[in-house]
């Protein structure tokens, strides 16, 4: 006699000109935009599409996250290391209203994303339903484009439309609402059709030729030019373009904590990260350039400091793809609207060749000072407590900067980005303009699974460690081979450090308290350790790395270490202060 | 920077949830919207929206700079009042009784444009269309007989230099569009900022 619990069937899937359900078109549709991992978390709202995944196991590798806010920022973890477009499942209600922050980050972060959530029976929308919330108009200023879908035959393009917009142009996080009854709904699918035009949406501008013109003449006649680049070259898969320009120009190039990686870090023309944690000579040289060239760059507050004193003596070409962007912070002499990609070799064929030993080796010069009175004493302490930067530097002489950097936000971030070296580009992975902590966690297994042949290093804080450590069960259960750096320095270290600069030492709630990290990870099955002297720092490291699997390392580090240099808010950039 | 009245015309897709979109670009800026109008336009399926804000041009600048970002938005322009026709609608309804009483009706109506929409036996209701200052003009008038309602609408406003949408759509539809119609600010209007 047969069981009657027996293994259920998996249906066949679809054909062109067949009845489906809305829930199989949505992941027809994923399939049909290439993608191969999903990150996300079912509830009620979205069961039928989870039904419907259920068939699809083989073409579609699901990862089940311990919360909506770790799927999400998987999915940009996956979508910065891979290129493509990151995705997420979630249910209506709370397993929506999670995604808001990794939406938000993506958003400021340009991060292509497509988040499709449940949403409750069309016939309940407005109705305060179970697990119902307005997404769509929650989700609004956070993504690029939304759209709830009430009905399934409108399911294959708005996929097409969400992938199309979400990776087009600046990129950015698109999320589809699909209610209840659309993703049990059937209908007759006519196939899927990948979008390629919107007609209200233009994402290349029309490239001007006039600027391009008007943008190598300044170049051509400038003494002091600096380039500033950011993820716009990265995003524009641009960076052999940019390579090519600024070695024919010969100009000194500093990066964005975005832009970080897009060329390697020792890159003769390299002169190292602008901002409020940057390197002294870029900062400072900022506000000496005669023309200052912003490629892929959007001027955030972090990186010009005062704005009314940033490069007033300088004028200003700036490259970006976002017409928005032009004029919104500084003023651009000349506008360069374009994706980099097309602009770049336009400008390249244009410009003379040229170099600037005197004006490089004032970057030299400042460097020199920075390296005496910041970095050595960073990198080689002279007291028995570590400090977060030598930890970095024996962890690039062990990775010799093949690895991928995830890092969450902090004084070990701004650590990480100063002292890493990197060899390739999509390295860094930080969250950059939302300053989300708690990111670095969940971001390195969507990092590992968008390039799993290379190396992931998760560097994150004891504060933010602690916002979203439950994705060690994602680690565990799918066995993803993350390497967790967790530097303690048993403080909120950055609001600390301001504290004591401007707030005369009053700490107020930054002493944080932790649980036995590696305890922790061994509860989730993870192997660890945890040091704290210089003797035990390497070995401890190598075997984080040569473990075969995810592994966490907690460092003991000062408590009480700042990062310098600094440019305190409301100064100038040239203003930044050693110590 | 002195501020002064734009009018923001935005030409739109026929999308919900789009008017939310639009409008958080004033609400998250701090900046108060003096009125709103949504209406068909010359182009079939192509929505219209007229926005009037008392801002200085730079902010205008980058305020219609986020609104054409949005993926549904196809062109927006701004503009001040020497560039424009533009009117504004305003019902009043007064008591029939009063109004007969105490005012030339006839003079009423032919100082300020108006026209009787209704007569009742309780109340009569006025209309007239013209700038804030003729609409706020004829309150005034009726204020001491006992202004029962008032209402104005919003800003409806034509662009003297535009030739219309018709052919701009045709450009958008296109997936090249030619470099002349998709116009270009900083070519048309920022000779002074940039010279060579």
């Amino acid at each position: 006699m047969q069981s009657t619990l027996s293994q259920p069937q998996k249906a066949a899937l679809p054909t062109k000109n067949e009845t489906i359900s809305g829930s199989k078109a949505v992941l027809e549709a994923l399939l049909a935009e290439g993608v191969k991992t999903i990150f996300g978390y079912p509830g009620g709202a979205i069961m039928p599409i989870y039904d419907a995944l259920y068939d699809y196991t083989d073409k579609l590798e699901h990862i089940l996250v311990r919360h909506e806010q770790g799927g999400i920022h998987a999915a940009q973890g996956y979508a910065r290391t891979s290129g493509n477009v990151g995705v997420v499942f979630a249910t209506s209600g709370p397993g929506a209203t999670n995604l808001v922050t990794g939406l938000a980050d993506a958003m400021i972060d340009s991060t292509p994303l497509v988040a499709v959530t449940g949403q409750v029976f069309a016939h309940l929308l407005g109705t305060d339903a179970f697990q119902e919330t307005d997404v769509i108009n929650i989700t609004t200023p956070v993504t690029k484009w939304n759209y709830q879908v009430t009905d399934a035959a409108e399911i294959p393009a708005v996929l097409a439309k969400a992938f199309y917009i979400a990776r087009s142009g600046r990129p950015g996080p698109v999320l589809i609402d699909i209610t209840k009854n659309a993703q049990l709904q059937l209908f007759e699918y006519e196939g899927y059709k990948k979008c390629e035009h919107v007609r209200s949406y233009r994402p290349k501008p029309i490239i001007r030729k006039e600027y391009i013109e008007q943008a190598a003449a300044l170049i051509n006649e400038a003494k002091q030019p600096f380039v500033i680049f950011g993820q716009g070259v990265i995003l524009g898969k641009a960076e052999k373009e940019f390579i090519q320009f600024i070695e024919k120009a010969g100009i000194p190039s500093a990066w964005t904590i975005m832009g970080m990686s897009a060329i390697p870090t020792n890159h003769p023309l390299a002169v190292g990260m602008l901002g409020m944690h940057g390197n002294y000579g870029p900062n400072v040289l900022t506000n000496e350039c005669d023309l200052l060239i912003a490629i892929g760059m959007r001027f955030d507050d972090r990186v010009t400091g005062r704005l009314d004193k940033y490069a007033k003596q300088a004028k200003v070409i700036h490259l970006d793809i976002d017409p928005a962007e032009i004029d919104k912070n500084v003023k651009a002499t000349v506008p360069v609207w374009g994706d980099c990609k097309d602009t770049l070799p336009l400008l390249t064929e244009l410009i003379e060749p040229k170099v600037y030993p005197q004006w490089l080796q004032k970057f030299r010069d400042y460097a020199q000072q920075e390296q005496e009175q910041c970095i050595e004493p960073e990198l080689h302490p002279t007291t028995d407590i570590l400090s977060m930067g030598e930890v970095i530097n024996v962890l690039n002489e062990l990775t010799g900067g093949d690895a991928i950097i995830v890092t969450d936000v902090g004084q070990h971030q701004m650590v990480a980005c100063r002292y890493a070296n990197f060899n390739q580009t999509k390295s860094n992975i930080t969250s950059g303009g939302l300053g989300t902590m708690g990111f670095a966690l969940p971001a390195a297994i969507g990092a590992k699974y968008g390039d799993p042949k290379r190396t992931v290093v998760a560097v994150i804080g004891d504060g933010g460690f602690q916002m979203t450590l439950q994705e060690l069960g994602t680690i565990m259960q799918f066995d993803v081979n993350v390497k967790i750096l967790i530097l303690n320095n048993e403080f909120l270290g950055m609001v600390r450090q301001w504290q004591q600069l401007f707030h005369d030492r009053r700490y107020s709630f930054v002493n944080i308290t932790s649980p036995d990290f590696v305890q922790v990870a061994k509860g989730y099955r993870i192997e660890g350790n945890s040091v704290r002297e210089r003797k035990e720092l390497r070995e401890a490291l190598s075997t984080m790395l040569n473990h075969n699997g995810a592994y966490l390392l907690e460092v003991m580090v000062g408590k009480e270490n700042n990062v310098f240099p600094m440019v305190p808010q409301g100064c100038s950039v040239a203003e930044i202060r050693l110590k | 920077m002195t501020k002064q009245e734009f009018t923001i015309t935005v030409y739109t897709e026929n999308q919900i949830g789009l008017l939310n979109r639009i409008a958080i670009i004033f609400s998250r800026r701090k900046i108060n919207v003096e009125s709103l109008n949504t209406s068909p336009s010359e182009v079939e399926g192509i929505h219209r929206f007229t926005i009037v804000i008392h801002e200085a041009e730079e902010v205008v600048k980058k305020l219609v700079r986020q609104i054409e970002k949005q993926v549904e938005v196809l062109k927006a322009y701004y503009n001040n009042n020497e560039e424009l026709i533009w009117q504004e609608l305003a019902l009043y309804k007064v008591s029939t009784d009063e109004i007969a009483e105490h005012v030339k009706v006839e003079r009423l109506l032919r100082e300020h444009g108006a026209r009787a929409v209704v007569i009742r036996k309780d109340y009569t209701v006025f209309e007239t269309t013209g700038h804030r200052e003729e609409t706020d003009k004829l309150i005034t008038v009726l204020e001491p007989y006992g202004l029962i309602e008032f209402v104005r609408s919003a800003r409806v406003a034509i662009i003297k230099a535009s030739s219309g949408f018709h052919e701009k759509l045709r450009e958008f539809e296109a997936l090249e569009p030619s470099e002349e119609v998709i116009e270009n600010e900083f070519l048309d209007k920022q000779d002074e900022v940039f010279t060579m």
